[in-house]
């Protein structure tokens, strides 16, 4: 193709085809950076519990007062959780996953430890919670009736045995023989528990984007204790189709069982997943917009200032098909002009798109951009660039050669 | 003269609406977007109480010592305070004005049997919290320092808590059940809300204020729970003593210091009491403390969410964008008009006037698009608020200052994406054009 003629026309043209280029660049730079983070956020909004979901539900209960009699109350409450039409299982605890609210701790190997050998989510659990969460025991066994302690305001019992997730035994025995060997937890340096069952997988309350648990997401322990506080969750898993009957039958059953008390949220898992990933959904579709919104404006730039050539030239033009030039000639010479143009602005475009990147990576613990996103966002602005100059390529083409022999 | 312009700009747009309506939607667009996010983004960095906020003061003091542990701020401080440094604190008497102060919860039985008991977020804390932070009244007051001496069970509620139990009456005197407990009203509040919620950070900084607020001392008798959080460093002792008597860190804490002087003092008085915790032996590490302002703790607990700093830069990058469209565009239409200017220059216009007659069209395009801005920035709210969290809701109002800014900014923009294809086009030799024809 005939180059050196479009550069010369270029040289006289220089500002507008400056201005194309770098408003492809800047195009580019924010297409392949926010790509990335929309999938990023996706990605991170997506990552399992692994809990069941779609038939647990969460009661937060609260006393009103101090009941003298909490232990029994509690114990009649999950009686009653259980014995429901339509309810799998039910346990009490401090926590659930999907709340961004939990209590943390540090696991250690040794008593004299400094530094903690890997953090951790404390759950409550007891011999129901496995099954109410629906989580998959991989190793070992479940918790005893016999095991479970009672967590009151006076008390946290030391724990007899534990149950771990596979990301926490593999990080605090990366040799793979976690289940049997004993660890300190909570800051208690004198009993170390015994790992006495692994499960495949339950997620930290923890789980935005830059949460102190970022790196630990996974590492959940579960403690063999009724968490019998003024204040607690009530997990309920049931058949199903049958989760929001079940909190609503519950719900009334509980005030009847006892008045004095707020059931302050209740609330299906899938609700919790949907509201604590709101603003990562938020930010990905936002970002979605001014993507489109944004190409659309360069491709209608694009089709402005070409135009405008064209209208510009379109004496030359007329000569050029006077002297024999075909309209394929004309159409090809616009999008050999838009695509030098194009990837003079996709080179500037990828490095101003890592250098953002670079900077976004120090100031917002962002990851580094993979470079698949650069030539993704890089072809896009190519071929963005070749169907917006299509439109005045084409007109430019339908000038008659006519043209040529009148004057202007 | 400028009037004539003005007709000559409105005519010489109407001639080409195609380009004049993809430059005014560009700059719409941009402006828009850039608006929106600036508009969130000016929400969460604000300053939520601008009469005061540099005498009002977070003290903060190294109670862990050099240890690594998660969520640590930049200069390993922490954001909270123990027990005993509050009580130090508070019976030092160091500032002119101080509280500390925390998250509580309680379950509300209503006076109505009617309604079910409902939790209610309270604040236990000082008498000088009101006076501290500017907090407006409606009916009754704070109560006195001595009942926060007597550990008094009074409370000030909020106007929304008041409307709910008493429909807006003055409900000084009556009192509510809280935990099976009775309080007096001493206090109700008009609506207070500053955002971000700067007395307390912790958890939502965007979280609406308490609804009860009762004396510290008397939540301490009664061992109410902190509803915020608690870290500790090691193991605190069992029960509700164990608590008090650990490093655990749980409680926010203010001083008011009138001015710079003031402030020196008390960091000297502040960095005094570290040391002496270091000379009888319950820090065995050097003294190390900190007081920042409202504004300088802000910025250190990272108030503004990575989520709104990454759309302001998006958004603005985007304007960027919809400029150098703009840009072509006026270059395209300034220059498709060589012929026009040509006329004009022979016929005695100079280049000030062209120059005049094309920032004005310009002008006239950037107005339009910022109208047009505003109208998708109203848009562009609407759907952040059903695409963000509930929290960030109360953030998303176009304030008067907000339209202002969005009016300039399109202005200016237009104006300056502008001078280049107007410069150019003051430059068209008479001669030249006048012979091409």
């Amino acid at each position: 193709m005939e180059v050196r003629p479009i550069l010369s026309a270029m040289a006289r043209n220089k500002v507008g085809a400056i201005l194309v280029a770098v408003q492809m660049a800047v195009t580019l730079a924010i297409l392949c950076n926010a790509l990335f983070i929309i999938q990023q956020r996706l990605a991170l909004s997506e990552r399992p519990s692994g809990t069941d979901e779609a038939n647990i539900f969460a009661i937060s209960n609260q006393w009103v007062g101090h009941p003298e009699n909490l232990p029994s109350l509690v114990q009649t409450d999950l009686t009653l959780l259980r014995s429901l039409p339509g309810v799998v299982d039910a346990y009490v605890t401090n926590s659930y996953p999907l709340t961004n609210s939990g209590w943390g701790d540090g696991a250690d190997l040794k008593p004299d430890q400094k530094t903690s050998t890997a953090h951790m989510a404390r759950y409550f659990a007891d011999e129901h919670s496995i099954n109410t969460l629906g989580l998959k025991l991989i190793a070992g066994r479940n918790f005893t009736a016999a095991e479970i302690g009672e967590k009151n305001v006076r008390d946290s019992p030391l724990p007899v045995a534990l149950i771990v997730t596979r990301a926490l035994a593999n990080e605090l025995f990366p040799a793979g023989n976690a289940l049997g060997q004993s660890i300190y937890t909570s800051g208690n340096k004198t009993q170390p528990a015994p790992i006495i069952g692994i499960v495949d997988r339950l997620q930290v309350p923890w789980v935005a984007d830059v949460s102190w648990a970022k790196d630990w997401t996974e590492n959940s322990v579960l403690e063999p204790a009724r968490f019998v506080m003024k204040e607690s969750y009530y997990l309920v898993r049931t058949q199903p189709g049958q989760l929001q009957s079940v909190m609503r039958e519950s719900q009334q059953q509980l005030f009847q069982a006892h008045g004095a008390r707020v059931l302050d949220k209740v609330e299906p898992l899938s609700d919790a997943r949907r509201e604590i990933y709101r603003d990562d959904r938020g930010l990905a579709v936002i970002l979605a917009v001014v993507c489109a919104v944004l190409l659309a404006i360069t491709a209608f730039g694009i089709v402005g200032l070409t135009s405008y050539w064209v209208a510009q030239r379109r004496r030359q033009i007329g000569i050029r098909r006077a002297l024999g030039a075909t309209r394929a000639n004309i159409v090809r010479y616009f999008q050999t002009e838009n695509l030098m143009i194009a990837a003079a602005g996709a080179t500037a475009g990828v490095a101003l798109a890592v250098a953002v990147n670079l900077w976004m990576v120090s100031s917002f613990e962002m990851q580094r951009l993979h470079s698949i996103y650069a030539i993704v966002g890089a072809v896009v602005v190519l071929l963005l660039g070749q169907a917006a100059v299509l439109w005045p390529a084409l007109r430019a083409a339908s000038i008659p050669p006519a043209l040529a022999t009148r004057s202007a | 003269m400028s009037g004539y312009y003005l007709a000559l700009a409105l005519r010489s747009l109407k001639r080409n609406v195609v380009l004049t309506t993809l430059m005014i939607a560009a700059i719409g667009v941009g402006i828009g977007a850039s608006m929106t996010t600036l508009t969130v983004f000016r929400a969460m960095s604000a300053d939520p109480i601008p009469q005061k906020s540099s005498q009002l003061f977070v003290p903060q003091i190294d109670n862990w010592g050099p240890i690594d542990h998660l969520g640590q701020s930049d200069d390993k401080l922490e954001d909270q305070i123990d027990y005993i440094d509050a009580m130090a604190f508070m019976n030092a008497h160091a500032a002119p004005h101080q509280a500390a102060s925390y998250a509580v919860t309680f379950a509300l039985t209503p006076a109505d049997t009617q309604l079910k008991p409902f939790k209610a977020e309270g604040r236990a804390t000082y008498t000088d919290f009101f006076s501290m932070f500017d907090v407006p009244f409606q009916y009754g007051g704070p109560w006195s320092a001595a009942d926060d001496q007597g550990r008094v069970p009074v409370v000030v509620i909020s106007h929304e808590l008041n409307e709910k139990l008493f429909a807006g009456a003055n409900s000084v005197g009556r009192t509510i059940n809280l935990d099976n407990e009775d309080y007096r009203v001493i206090g109700v509040m008009r609506h207070w809300e500053p955002m971000p919620r700067f007395y307390d950070l912790t958890n939502d900084p965007f979280s609406k204020s308490a609804q009860v607020f009762l004396p510290f001392t008397r939540a301490i008798d009664r061992q109410m729970a902190s509803w915020g959080n608690t870290n500790c460093s090691k193991r605190a002792d069992s029960g509700w003593d164990g608590l008090l008597r650990s490093n655990c860190i749980w409680i926010q804490y203010w001083v008011e210091l009138p001015d710079a002087a003031a402030a020196d003092g008390y960091r000297r008085w502040l960095n005094n009491y570290a040391l002496e915790q270091t000379r009888s032996g319950r820090f065995q590490w050097p003294a190390y403390t900190k007081l920042r302002d409202v504004r300088a703790w802000l910025r250190y607990q990272h108030v503004v969410s990575n989520e709104a700093s990454i759309l302001v830069l998006v958004s603005f990058s985007f304007l960027f964008v919809c400029l150098l469209n703009a840009m072509g565009l006026m270059l395209a239409k300034f220059m498709g008009r060589a012929a026009d200017i040509g006329v004009r220059r022979a016929l005695g216009a100079n280049r000030r006037e062209i120059l005049m007659q094309c920032l004005i069209e310009a002008g006239v395009v950037g107005l339009a698009g910022g109208l047009l801005g505003l109208a998708l920035t109203g848009l562009g709210l609407l759907g952040l608020r059903s695409l963000l969290s509930k929290e960030a809701l109360e953030l998303t109002h176009l304030d008067l200052p907000g339209v202002g800014i969005a009016l300039v900014l399109a202005v200016s923009a237009a104006v300056i994406a502008g001078l280049y294809p107007t410069w150019r086009a003051a430059q068209v030799q008479p001669a030249w054009q006048l012979k091409a024809q």
